[in-house]
């Protein structure tokens, strides 16, 4: 079976939970225990119908403030395909969760009121998808039963949204669906109230959208996590690098290069699951040996010769700043992390801010707060085997940690 | 080419991916081993990400003193097995060193004094890093936990301050009394466990399967009668045919009425259930945040 990783976004209201909730209730992925929860909840809150929006329903503090305060993660399988959703909250300060959400997903879910149209933050999400490179997206025009199932509202919409979109560089593939999410038209079923919509019902989508081409099977690249070295009699020599391969495919034979050093070898073996294999691409976690004993550790990269990626010290990157704390202080230091690989990390200019609500830059305030997105340049202590994030989700990405408060305060992608 | 891996496949290499991490980041990890499914897949999935060489970790069990004969019997021969070390942790010499009071009454149950036990073992061992079974598709509170989950210097979670994690860059900075907990299976759901255990064909305490067993009704569920649970008034003792969904303290742990015997048969039992693992649990169901509350004081 197939996994697809969703993130779903919208604002307060648009119907966001009641959306999941009929998707995992609809699929019959709930259980009489969580709906009987579900219904004394509803029953005590003095609501006329079973909420299915409190089946994703988390911690104490969010029922008491009727908010989501996190990403949540949820799972629902069907026969075709097994789901996690990052439930990411729409409030207007946690464009912070949406960017983590959005980091590990396939596809992405835009919610809009067919009442309200493309307001502000369709904008600001749909930036966050691009700007994250989810290659799917799915806009779903919710509570069409508010707008009488009206073929020429969602059309509307459709084409602001298209107007709009024609902006965004990274995403690939959109879809777009009516639907009511409160009373379950096109969520799993097709709706019978909406018979000028051809397409197919959103779930149906979620299980047929072709993935297969999203990660990258060109560029090798493999950073090394740790190194197995057994000390047993019967493993006396072996010395295998553990990873997870990033991108592209290796196999036993292949010559290969060592980020940042620049050594050359070949691949001796490739292990897993206790034995040896033909080949490795990614996701996979496996462990390599190398016919030459060559200085390798955690943090280096193993690559091809015939495309490494970049050693470089210069990185030019866009970063959402994640800080509640303080602001990101130009000519700071910070830890960068970028794959397994840790180094130190110097912001040497902030070039511009981006408004997200209409994708205009900034270059009058440069001030990053919370959940402020922009480019900047950094100078690292080390050089790093570097891609761009268009190129390599894997490579293209990292984070910025605090050294005092070892918080993780920023995420950055590689231009 | 096909260069693609299934679901089981992907969730196994992001889970040995997550205990490298944890080898490499931290000083003094530790595996939190209780004889459960889950932390059997986890310990599995440990010796496949060093192989060949033997874990760089222990396995830790909090040991309730209310176990079922068959998880201790188990514990020690799977240990065996895979070459590791065992450290013990022990509510028995909490209670007996005055660090807890065990509870009194009908429903008294050693499940909340393990955070203390816990604690105190990390604390004793210096472990910075506690590797857990725990899945977010089990509970609401652990939907909304991370993989690298940092705890103060009182082993408390604060799910409003929790780091974001984003692709597969995980943080694991900490200051000195601090230390994480890592769940490696956060994505994995009650049926992958399952399919991952008859794909690898893994040996299970045979509490899992289908047995006839003395048990008493309390609640929704059925608990064994044992040295620790004894029927109260109005309750009798019938014999029926059960197995368990998960295995935790004996006095809080329900079984099922089920004839599953066999792997198939409880995947498919799982498939069509209609109640979560967690409905048996008497520790979950003491408030509807009861698993909230105590993830918040250190509990796994």
């Amino acid at each position: 079976m197939d996994l697809l990783r969703f993130t779903t976004a919208g604002s307060v209201d648009d119907g966001k939970s009641t959306l999941i909730g009929r998707l995992l209730y609809d699929s019959k992925n709930t259980f009489e225990d969580q709906m009987a929860a579900v219904e004394a909840s509803s029953k005590k809150r003095g609501d006329e119908n079973i909420n299915l929006a409190l089946l994703t329903d988390g911690l104490k503090a969010e029922r008491e403030q009727g908010i989501t305060i996190d990403v949540a993660y949820r799972y629902f399988a069907t026969p075709r395909r097994k789901f996690i959703i990052a439930d990411t909250p729409g409030h207007i300060q946690y464009t912070r969760n949406m960017v983590t959400g959005a980091s590990t997903a396939n596809l992405a879910i835009i919610l809009i009121d067919a009442r309200h149209g493309v307001i502000e933050q369709t904008c600001r999400h749909s930036f966050i998808a691009s700007l994250l490179r989810i290659q799917h997206v799915v806009i779903a025009v919710n509570k069409m039963d508010l707008v009488d199932h009206s073929e020429e509202a969602y059309h509307k919409i459709v084409d602001q949204f298209k107007e709009f979109s024609s902006r965004l560089r990274n995403i690939v593939d959109v879809s777009f669906i009516p639907i009511s999410a409160l009373h379950g038209d096109n969520v799993v079923d097709k709706s019978d109230k909406m018979p000028w919509y051809q397409g197919p019902s959103l779930l149906y989508h979620l299980e047929t959208v072709y993935i297969g081409s999203d990660r990258n099977h060109v560029d090798a690249r493999f950073p090394v996590q740790w190194v197995i070295r057994p000390h047993s009699d019967e493993y006396h020599d072996f010395r295998g690098y553990a990873g997870r391969v990033a991108s592209g495919v290796f196999k036993p034979g292949d010559d290969i290069v060592v980020q940042p050093s620049g050594f050359t070898s070949k691949i001796k073996a490739i292990y897993s699951d206790e034995k040896e294999i033909d080949e490795a691409f990614s996701p996979m976690s496996v462990a390599i040996r190398l016919e030459d004993e060559i200085d390798i550790s955690r943090g280096d990269l193993i690559a091809k010769p015939n495309n490494p990626p970049e050693a470089t010290q210069d990185i030019e990157a866009m970063i959402c700043w994640f800080s509640a704390d303080a602001p990101l202080a130009v000519r700071g230091k910070y830890v960068l992390r970028h794959t397994t690989n840790e180094v130190k990390a110097m912001v040497k200019e902030v070039k511009y801010k981006m408004n997200i609500n209409n994708l205009h830059k900034n270059v009058d305030d440069l001030t990053f707060q919370l959940n402020d997105i922009g480019r900047i340049s950094l100078r690292t202590s080390k050089p790093i085997a570097a891609d761009s994030y268009q190129n390599n989700r894997a490579t293209g990405s990292f984070v910025l940690i605090d050294e005092q408060t070892n918080q993780t305060v920023a995420a950055g992608m590689i231009l | 080419m096909n260069y693609t891996i299934d679901h089981l496949a992907q969730l196994e290499a992001e889970a040995i991916y997550v205990l490298r991490e944890t080898a490499a980041q931290f000083e003094n990890p530790a595996l939190l081993f209780s004889g459960g499914k889950d932390s059997i897949v986890m310990a599995w999935l440990a010796r496949k990400a060093f192989w060949p060489a033997k874990l760089p970790f222990p396995l830790v069990h909090i040991d309730t003193g209310h176990n079922f004969e068959e998880t201790m019997t188990y514990r020690d021969s799977f240990v065996e097995n895979m070459g590791a070390r065992l450290i013990v942790g022990s509510v028995q010499a909490s209670i007996d060193a005055g660090r807890v009071r065990e509870e009194t009454g009908p429903d008294a149950s050693r499940n909340m004094l393990q955070t203390v036990t816990l604690l105190d073992t990390v604390e004793k061992h210096q472990y910075d890093a506690a590797l857990g079974g725990g899945r977010r598709d089990e509970e609401k509170a652990r939907a909304k936990e991370r993989f690298f989950s940092a705890r103060d210097e009182f082993g408390q979670w604060d799910p409003k301050n929790q780091r974001p994690e984003l692709w597969n860059i995980f943080n694991g900075r900490k200051h000195h009394g601090e230390h994480f907990r890592v769940f490696p299976l956060s994505n994995w759901t009650e049926m992958d466990i399952w399919m991952y255990i008859q794909r690898e064909e893994i040996e299970l305490p045979n509490l899992y399967f289908s047995h006839k067993r003395k048990v008493i009704k309390r609640g929704n569920s059925f608990l064994a009668e044992c040295e620790y649970v004894a029927p109260q008034a109005g309750e009798v003792v019938e014999e029926k045919v059960v197995r368990f969904r998960t295995i935790g303290d004996a006095t809080c742990t329900g079984a099922v009425e089920s004839e599953a015997d066999t792997l198939d048969k409880i995947i498919q039992e799982v498939a069509t259930a209609r109640q979560t693992e967690r409905g048996t649990r008497a520790d979950d169901q003491r408030s509807e945040t009861a698993m909230e509350d105590r993830k918040k004081e250190g509990y796994f």
